[in-house]
């Protein structure tokens, strides 16, 4: 559990972001202090993943900041300065999006290597190690199209790992899983969070964000309409919208 | 020509799962000829053996109006076979280098119609469709006809033969259609990827090499070979600006024996030849199109 006067590592303030004519985001404020896991709930639409994406620097924002470790990802621009950010937060996507042409270990060792411009021999290393806590040990030289839904998805969880975060977010990672490979990487999510790794989730899992999450934020039409701790949030919603959402869930 | 979005799925056509197999099918060929620009060659051994049937037809037509004193067709045709195949020869070696010159120019073209620069991308766009959309034969008189048949340099004087004249003539519409093959297939790679190379911090340099570029081979290399292929059958359109190929010594010949009854025993002639090159090249093409297509 985190303490309570630790500095956050990710803090939100006034976020806005919009597509063209389309307002997505309309004033996201958040802190997550180092250590937490904070799940995102909220209906389709709402702008959930696209928030996850600023916090990436992966969308950039009309209005608002963002601050992650210490860099203040609205005033990124050079690739030196997003490479930095993103050795410090890394995304896993609902797609895995792993890269087709390599193995697995290819996909895990290649950022590392080539983007960080690590040691091989020691990437190697490391990129095993990864592979073996998601439990894929096995499956090391096989390509992606050879590999289940739940391994991509883990497999895309030890890539990210590999460029050894400080935050890792989650995007709808199980949203294209069968109910039992959901377990497998829900499993692999618990142990990060387990070992210290500041999480921010996006899910559906609601028995998932209960259990684990130390906050969680219950988002729609790019607001945050409540948040707190899973048990205040889930069993004590103080909002008719949060009530409504719920009841439709659980 | 509209710009249209080549990465974009063509509709199934089709909720019926009897039909889907064939449905899916033909969009998937649908999809690989807009993305080529072609039809794809889809030769069976039957069209080989039309075309043999064809062949033996002409000769018992040219057995059958024969003089006396005439040799026979089989005898006539063997005699010529060694001047026919150096000509059909040199119809390879032309489609070599215009295949080889085109997809290098066709490369860079291809890759300036993604650029971020909107000069260098309209410019490469103009390129493309210019040479793409032009006919074949008005480009290679084009060429015969507007390059010198002769360049100095430095007080050296260099001869430009006609077919290599007629060779870049050929060479051009290769570089658009390679140009529209490669800009189609990186746009085929769903934007994912790029996001997924984003978050790990790739630049687009890196990304572009070390994880497009790798996935687009497989997509670009059946649509190239089918290319090569139309651009084989094309090579006897130099003949008609009098490069020596096998059309043209195949006119020569016919001259040579001035017998009107050899006509259609030498053209099938030489169309088995070139169904003989494009051939294995087609099955092939299709075999790499059916496996990729099943890897995506």
């Amino acid at each position: 559990m985190p303490a309570e006067n630790v500095q956050p590592i990710v803090s939100l303030r006034d976020v806005h972001q919009s597509f063209g004519a389309v307002e997505v985001l309309r004033g996201i404020s958040m802190d997550v202090p180092k250590g937490a896991v904070v799940c995102i709930i909220g209906p389709s639409g709402s702008g959930k993943s696209t928030l996850l994406r600023c916090i990436n620097g992966l969308v950039p924002i009309d209005r608002g900041s963002i601050r992650v470790g210490t860099f203040d990802v609205h005033t990124l621009h050079t690739d030196q300065q997003k490479i930095a950010l993103r050795k410090e937060v890394s995304i896993v996507f609902q797609q895995y999006n792993l890269f087709p042409h390599k193995t697995a270990l290819q996909n895990v060792m290649m950022a590392p290597v080539h983007v960080l411009k690590e040691d091989k021999d020691e990437v190697h290393a490391r990129a095993v190690a990864l592979l073996a806590k998601v439990g894929l040990s096995a499956k090391a030289d096989a390509y992606p199209g050879e590999l289940s839904g739940g391994q991509q998805q883990r497999v895309a969880i030890a890539r990210s790992l590999a460029m050894r975060p400080e935050v890792m977010l989650f995007d709808e990672i199980t949203a294209a899983l069968d109910p039992e490979t959901v377990k497998e990487v829900l499993n692999t999510i618990r142990e990060l969070a387990q070992d210290g790794m500041t999480c921010m989730l996006v899910t559906h899992e609601m028995r998932f964000a209960r259990e684990l999450a130390d906050d969680v934020y219950f988002t729609d039409g790019g607001l945050i309409v409540e948040s707190g701790p899973p048990a205040q949030l889930f069993d004590q919603p103080q909002k008719e919208r949060t009530r409504a959402f719920l009841s439709q869930i659980l | 020509m509209s710009r249209r979005r080549w990465n974009q799925e063509l509709p199934q056509g089709t909720d019926l799962p009897v039909l889907m197999p064939s449905a899916t099918r033909i969009a998937r060929s649908a999809t690989v000829e807009r993305m080529s620009g072609f039809f794809m060659l889809r030769l069976q051994p039957a069209h080989g053996a039309a075309l043999l049937l064809l062949f033996l037809i002409g000769c018992g037509v040219a057995q059958a109006q024969a003089e006396p004193g005439h040799p026979s067709i089989l005898v006539t045709i063997w005699k010529w076979t060694p001047l026919l195949l150096g000509g059909f020869l040199f119809n390879l070696a032309i489609s070599a280098v215009a295949m080889t010159f085109g997809t290098l120019a066709g490369m860079f073209l291809g890759f300036a119609q993604i650029s971020l620069l909107p000069p260098i991308r309209k410019g490469a766009w103009f390129t493309t469709h210019f040479f793409r959309n032009a006919p074949w034969l008005v480009l290679l008189f084009y060429c015969m006809f507007l390059l010198p048949f002769q360049v100095t340099v430095f007080g050296i004087t260099v001869p430009i033969p006609d077919w290599i004249k007629a060779t870049l003539g050929l060479a051009l519409p290769v570089m658009a259609n390679v140009s529209e093959i490669v800009r189609g297939a990186v746009q085929s790679i769903p934007t994912a990827q790029w996001e997924s190379a984003a978050s790990l911090a790739f630049n687009r340099r890196q990304t572009m090499w070390m994880i497009i570029v790798p996935q687009c081979i497989k997509r670009m290399l059946p649509p190239w070979m089918n290319l090569y292929a139309i651009l084989t059958m094309a090579t006897v359109l130099t003949s008609i600006v009098g490069v020596a190929e096998m059309m043209t010594l195949t006119g020569r010949v016919l001259s040579a024996e001035s017998r009107p009854g050899l006509l259609l025993a030498f053209y099938s002639y030489v169309l088995f030849w070139f169904f003989l090159y494009c051939y294995p090249i087609a099955r092939w093409t299709v075999r790499l199109e059916a496996k990729y297509a099943v890897n995506h």
